[in-house]
C-alpha cells in the first residue's frame, strides 16, 4: 500500500475516533466543572473540580443516585441472565435440530425485537399497579426479557451455526445421548458465543430508559436511566448539570469498560446475529 | 442500471432432514426442539403479545385513573378522538421527520464508517473498532444530556464556537424553538446510532466477493463506479435490512425527546405523545389507544419494508 493511501486510511481511522469520542470528552470535561464554572462557554474546565462527584457520590443527589445505581446493576444482570438462559435453549434447538415451528419462533423474536416499547408500557403501567409489580424489580426485569430475549435468541443462533457440529455426532457415536451430546460437547464450544450475547443483552437493558420511567417510582427500583430524567437540583436554585454529567460518566464507565475488553466479539455478534449470507 | 451479482448458489440441505415419513428420531427431535425453545417462545408472547391485547381492550374505554368510577365503553370513540386531533398529526410528523432525516444521514455516514473499517490497517483496526462501539454502548439520556449541554445557551460551548456560521449566534437558544431542537435531537440520535448501522453494512461488505472487485478493476472500471456497481449492488440485502431496523428503531424515538424538550415547542413524537397521555395525564383509554395506533404504524412500515422493498428476512435469520 502506499504511502499516501496509508495516510489516508490513518486520517479516516482518527475522525472515526474523533467523532465518537468527542461528546464522551465533553461529558467528562462539564463534570469536572465547578458549579460557577458550568457556564464559562468553553469545552474545558477553567480549574478542575470534583465537587460534582461528591455531590452525586456522598452529597445532596447521593439519595437519587447510589440506590439507582444498585438496581441497574441488579435488574440488568438479571434479565440478561435470564434471557441469556432461555436463548441458549431456543438457539441450540434452531441452529442444530430439525423441528416445524423453527421459523416461527425467528420471526416472533423479530416481531418483538421492533415492537414499539411504549405501546407494552402504557398497559404495563395500569396492571402492574393493580398486582403490585409496581416499582419493584421484578416489575422491570419482566419486560426488559422483551428487549433482550429476541437479540439473545438472533445473536446465539447465529453463533451456534458455527459449531463444529460434527464433534456433537461422534460424541453420539461414541454412545451420549442427545442431552449429553448438548451438555458435555456442545456447552464448552458455545461458552464464548454466550458470552457475547450477554454482553449485548446487557448493554440494551443497560440503557432501558422508557420501562424505567413509567413502571418506577421511588428508589425501591428506579434505574439510572430514569434517574438521570429525573435529576434537579436540590433546590431549585440550584444547577443540577454538573451533577447530571458526573453520573453519566460513572454510568458510561461500565459500558466503556466491556467495549474495551471484548470489543471484537461484541462486533461479530452484532453483526452476525443481524446479517449473514 | 446493469449491475453485476454472482448467481444465488444453492442452499444445501440440512443432513438431518430425512425425505419422506417421521422417523422415531425425527419425532424426538421435534418434542426436544419445543422443549428447549418453547419457554423462550412463551416468554416473548407473554411479554409482547398480552401487554397490546391489554392496551386494545382499555383502548375502548373512557377510562381516566383519577376518576374510575366514570369508566364506560366507548368503542372505536378514542380513536376517532385522536385522528381528528392535530396534535396526533403533528406528532406523526415529527417522528417521521426525525426518521427521515436521521436514517438517511446515518445510511451515507455509516456507509463511510463501513468502509474505512473494512479498509483501516490492522494496527489501526482495534482502536478504530472500540471507538465505534462507544456510541452504540452509550446510554441514549447520557447521549442526549451530553449534546444538550453542548448546544445549551448557558452551558454550552456551541454558540461560542460557531459564532461565525451564519444562523448562530452567541445568543442562539437551540431549544426555544421546534426545527432548531428537532436539528439537536437529530444530531444526537446521529451520534448515536451510525456505528449500529455502519456494523451492519460492514457485514455486508465482507460478502462482496473479492472476484468480483478484482474483475471490474481488471476491466478498468474507477473507484466510482466499482462502488455503484458492484459493491452496492452486492450488499443489497444488508442495506435493507440496516435501514429496516433503523428505521422501526428511529421511529420510538423517546428518550431524547424527554431529555431535550420534554416535548415543548412541538417537538413531541408519537411515544411521546402515548406516555403523557397515560402517565402525565393518566388517561389510560386514550393513551392506550395512542399505543394501539402507533403499534399499527410500525407493523405499516414493516409490512412496506418488506413487501416494497422484497427484504428478504431469512437474509437477516442468518439462515
Amino acid at each position: 500500500m502506499s504511502t499516501r493511501k496509508k495516510v489516508f486510511w490513518w486520517i479516516g481511522g482518527a475522525v472515526i475516533v474523533l467523532y465518537a469520542l468527542f461528546p464522551i470528552a465533553w461529558i467528562i470535561s462539564i463534570s469536572l466543572k465547578a458549579p460557577s464554572d458550568i457556564a464559562n462557554g468553553q469545552f474545558t474546565p477553567t480549574d478542575v473540580s470534583w465537587v460534582n462527584y461528591s455531590t452525586i457520590l456522598t452529597g445532596s443527589a447521593s439519595d437519587l443516585f447510589l440506590p439507582s445505581l444498585r438496581n441497574s446493576f441488579g435488574i440488568c444482570l438479571i434479565a440478561t441472565a435470564i434471557s441469556c438462559l432461555l436463548a441458549m435453549f431456543a438457539a441450540y434447538a434452531i441452529a442444530r435440530l430439525d423441528f416445524p415451528g423453527k421459523r416461527l419462533i425467528l420471526s416472533t423474536a423479530l416481531g418483538v425485537a421492533i415492537f414499539p416499547v411504549i405501546s407494552i408500557v402504557t398497559p404495563l403501567f395500569n396492571v402492574w399497579r393493580q398486582i403490585g409489580l409496581y416499582d419493584t424489580w421484578p416489575g422491570l426485569i419482566l419486560p426488559y426479557l422483551s428487549l433482550t430475549l429476541p437479540i439473545s435468541i438472533w445473536t446465539m443462533s447465529a453463533f451456534f451455526r458455527e459449531i463444529p457440529w460434527e464433534m456433537e455426532q461422534a460424541a453420539q457415536v461414541d454412545g451420549a445421548t442427545t442431552w449429553q451430546a448438548f451438555r458435555k460437547v456442545i456447552v464448552p464450544l458455545a461458552a464464548p458465543g454466550v458470552f457475547t450475547t450477554a454482553i449485548i443483552a446487557f448493554f440494551i437493558a443497560w440503557n432501558d430508559f422508557v420501562y424505567g420511567i413509567v413502571l418506577t417510582s421511588t428508589e425501591a427500583a428506579r434505574p439510572v436511566p430514569a434517574a438521570l430524567g429525573l435529576f434537579s437540583g436540590a433546590s431549585q436554585f440550584e444547577d443540577p448539570t454538573g451533577a447530571i454529567a458526573a453520573a453519566a460518566v460513572i454510568v458510561t464507565i461500565p459500558v466503556v469498560v466491556l467495549v474495551l475488553l471484548f470489543q471484537r466479539r461484541i462486533v461479530a455478534g452484532l453483526t452476525n446475529g443481524a446479517v449473514k449470507g | 442500471m446493469s449491475t453485476t451479482t454472482l448467481p444465488p448458489t444453492k442452499k444445501t440441505e440440512p443432513v438431518s432432514a430425512p425425505k419422506g415419513g417421521i422417523s422415531d428420531r425425527a419425532r424426538s427431535e421435534r418434542k426436544l426442539g419445543w422443549m428447549l425453545a418453547g419457554p423462550a417462545f412463551v416468554v416473548m408472547l407473554a411479554v409482547t403479545a398480552y401487554p397490546i391485547l391489554q392496551a386494545i381492550y382499555e383502548s375502548l374505554f373512557s377510562y381516566r385513573l383519577t376518576d374510575p368510577d366514570n369508566r364506560a365503553f366507548t368503542g372505536l370513540t378514542n380513536y376517532a378522538v385522536i385522528l381528528s386531533d392535530g396534535l396526533w398529526w403533528q406528532s406523526i410528523l415529527v417522528t417521521l421527520f426525525i426518521t427521515v432525516v436521521t436514517v438517511a444521514v446515518e445510511l451515507v455516514l455509516g456507509f463511510g464508517l463501513a468502509m474505512v473499517m473494512a479498509k483501516a490497517l490492522s494496527s489501526i483496526r482495534p482502536v478504530v473498532r472500540a471507538a465505534i462501539l462507544i456510541p452504540y454502548a452509550v446510554i441514549t439520556v447520557v447521549s442526549a444530556f451530553a449534546w444538550q449541554f453542548a448546544f445549551d445557551i448557558n452551558t454550552g460551548f456551541v454558540n461560542s464556537w460557531f459564532a461565525w456560521l451564519p444562523g448562530v449566534a452567541t445568543d442562539t437558544d437551540w431549544f426555544g424553538e421546534k426545527w432548531l431542537s428537532l436539528l439537536v435531537i437529530c444530531l444526537a440520535e446521529i451520534w448515536k446510532t451510525t456505528p449500529f448501522i455502519s456494523l451492519l453494512l460492514l457485514a455486508g461488505l465482507a460478502q462482496v466477493p473479492e472476484v468480483l472487485q478484482e474483475a471490474a478493476q481488471v476491466d478498468g472500471a474507477t473507484w466510482w463506479q466499482r462502488l455503484w456497481k458492484v459493491t452496492i449492488p452486492n450488499m443489497k440485502a444488508a442495506i435493507m435490512v440496516a435501514l429496516l431496523f433503523r428505521s422501526l428503531d428511529a421511529f420510538r424515538v423517546f428518550d431524547s425527546i424527554f431529555i431535550m424538550t420534554g416535548g415543548a415547542n412541538g417537538t413531541e413524537s408519537v411515544s411521546f405523545l402515548a406516555y403523557r397521555q397515560t402517565i402525565a395525564r393518566l388517561e389510560i383509554g386514550l393513551g392506550s389507544a395512542v399505543s394501539v395506533l402507533l403499534f399499527i404504524v410500525v407493523v405499516l412500515i414493516a409490512a412496506a419494508f418488506i413487501k416494497g422493498f422484497k427484504v428478504d428476512l431469512s437474509q437477516a435469520r442468518g439462515e
